[in-house]
């Protein structure tokens, strides 16, 4: 893709110049609107997922150190 | 000089045992084993065979990279496993301290490295199930493929690399830091609140890493207390003159593929590239333990991080540099050290997502990478709910986005992109990758599982009727591949056949 080429020269080039730059809006707009979709199929239904009492569940969630 | 990098992920996971007053994670772990490998062992040899060992002879986690074995007391002690199996797949499945842990066994490429912790985790899956089925209704053990507890507790996702042991470690200090603070801006997998000690969820919200709140030193040799960002572990499971086994870690577990990929696929890269000697001039951080922790906390990407000799980088220029260098790398050297055809993929994928990471807006990483896209399911779970910063159930998110179940897991749930598919892992369960040592070991342990009566990383030991305990060395980690002795283990219908044919002088 000779778009993204160019974006990445630009950035290899000089890292200076593309911590100026400004962001450009996101590469795959299609994909990106794809993927929210489906998180927000996720948060239709993510109370029937979601441990139903939320502190007890994270205070009881303790592990011992481990390697 | 390259060496083909043989590499190979180990994964503490987080257990829980609910319905039970007084949960003892070491016995919950050990029942979870004990379950999968009763199922596996009834469903091809009948109830009550025999299960072979690991064995711990060549085991020395005490030596150090740096020259020195440690006598103080505080080196890593091999400790007492209670359950401590091997598989056909060549994988390793034990307790370790309160905690399953799977070694994966040695892969050839980072592609393969991906199936082989995918089959880790489907185990975990299966290793539930079978649990629930002997546990009294109402319990149930649930596996979690995190690194923290969110209470200052970690467990590890080790990785392991073969190293060619001419390269003085020293070079391969610099670069791998530079690489691992760096690299957290894909291999992180998010993190609600902060870990360190005196720090406040108002402070760190939101991080990129579970892991690097738990790190303290730049190099030393220790794993559960002052750890360091290189790990000095000399232990290579292979031949000592020609090897070293590079034990890394600083990583996180991953539920993303495509972040598992690039974690061991740009790692192997650089790697090679020290090996060649391409990286002479290293990236010496002022500190690295803080440059560690200012990467994770800095969801901008764009804070500079400060250098021994006064000027400064960020994670992505760092990251930048070494795509272009390992890119010259490829063209000068090819890819046969680094897993063959996949490096050209690990190059797409690595511009890709460094070049979405430079966005403000990332979304095209859902799925991608792990961080990214737990943020923006916290977000929009946030705003959903009106939830105010800092409220109970973003914890809650967090740490259910881990959660192994696949009717509960949220990862699961989002329909993530994969690299390898459904049929591919079933197969990597039950089976050992064909283009390393470990193929010989889950042949042998497939078609002689009650002769293999011990098995490590780098032997087996057969026992027969007719013969005494005999120890069958592999030392080469590319040696005992299917190329290699896939014909061998077809034509001999016994162990004392194959022994014969190795004494006779077929090495393995």
């Amino acid at each position: 893709m000779p778009e993204q080429e160019q974006q990445r020269k630009n950035a290899a080039t000089s890292r200076e110049d593309f911590e100026q730059e400004d962001p450009t809006p996101g590469a795959s707009g299609e994909q990106g609107a794809q993927l929210k979709a489906e998180l927000d199929d996720l948060l239709d239904e993510i109370d029937e997922v979601l441990e139903s009492n939320a502190e007890e569940f994270v205070k009881s969630y303790v592990q011992k150190g481990g390697e | 000089m390259s060496v083909d990098k043989i590499l190979g992920i180990e994964t503490e996971y987080g257990i829980v045992h609910r319905g039970v007053p007084d949960p003892d994670p070491i016995s919950a772990s050990a029942l979870l084993i004990n379950a999968y490998l009763d199922r596996v062992s009834a469903a091809s040899r009948g109830p009550n065979a025999p299960r072979p060992g690991w064995d711990f002879i060549d085991e020395s986690p005490d030596h150090d990279a740096r020259g020195f074995v440690a006598v103080d007391g505080r080196s890593p002690a091999i400790e007492m496993h209670m359950v401590n199996a091997v598989l056909t797949n060549g994988a390793r499945y034990y307790v370790d301290h309160a905690h399953p842990e799977m070694s994966s066994p040695e892969c050839a490429d980072p592609l393969s490295a991906v199936l082989y912790d995918q089959a880790s985790d489907h185990i975990m899956v299966a290793s539930m199930e079978a649990a629930k089925e002997i546990l009294p209704e109402g319990q149930e053990l649930v596996v979690y493929k995190n690194n923290s507890d969110g209470k200052g507790n970690s467990y590890g996702c080790h990785e392991n690399y073969l190293v060619d042991r001419a390269v003085p470690f020293e070079q391969i200090v610099s670069h791998a830091t530079a690489h691992f603070v760096s690299r957290q801006i894909f291999t992180g997998a998010g993190k609600v609140g902060c870990e360190i000690p005196g720090s406040s969820r108002h402070q760190v919200p939101f991080q990129i890493t579970q892991r690097a709140d738990f790190f303290e030193e730049p190099v030393g040799l220790e794993t559960t207390l002052k750890r360091p960002i290189i790990n000095t572990r000399d232990e290579p499971h292979a031949d000592p003159l020609r090897y070293r086994r590079l034990h890394v870690i600083v990583g996180d577990a991953n539920l993303c593929q495509v972040a598992t990929f690039l974690k061991i696929g740009t790692t192997a890269l650089l790697l090679a590239m020290v090996e060649e000697g391409m990286l002479d001039q290293g990236v010496r951080f002022a500190d690295p333990v803080r440059a560690l922790q200012q990467v994770s906390f800095d969801l901008t990407l764009r804070q500079p991080l400060l250098l021994e000799d006064g000027t400064s980088v960020t994670a992505l220029s760092l990251q930048w540099s070494y795509y272009e260098k390992a890119a010259k790398y490829l063209e000068r050297f090819g890819n046969k050290k680094v897993g063959g055809a996949t490096a050209e993929l690990v190059m797409e994928r690595w511009h890709e997502v460094l070049t979405a990471l430079e966005q403000s807006d990332r979304s095209s990483l859902i799925g991608v990478v792990d961080w990214v896209t737990k943020q923006h399911l916290l977000t929009a779970y946030q705003e959903r709910q009106g939830l105010a910063a800092g409220d109970i159930r973003l914890a809650a998110v967090d740490l259910q986005y881990h959660d192994l179940r696949p009717a509960r897991s949220l990862f699961a749930r989002l329909g993530a992109e994969t690299l390898v598919d459904q049929r591919q892992v079933a197969t990597a369960m039950l089976h050992p990758p064909k283009e390393t040592r470990a193929y010989f070991r889950g042949r042998c342990l497939e078609k002689w599982p009650d002769q293999v009566v011990a098995a490590n990383w780098d032997s087996l030991v057969f026992e027969t009727a007719q013969t005494n305990l005999q120890r069958i060395p592999m030392m080469e980690p590319t040696r005992g591949t299917e190329k290699h002795v896939g014909s061998l283990l077809d034509q001999c219908a016994t162990v004392i056949e194959l022994l014969d044919h190795l004494k006779a002088g077929d090495p393995v």
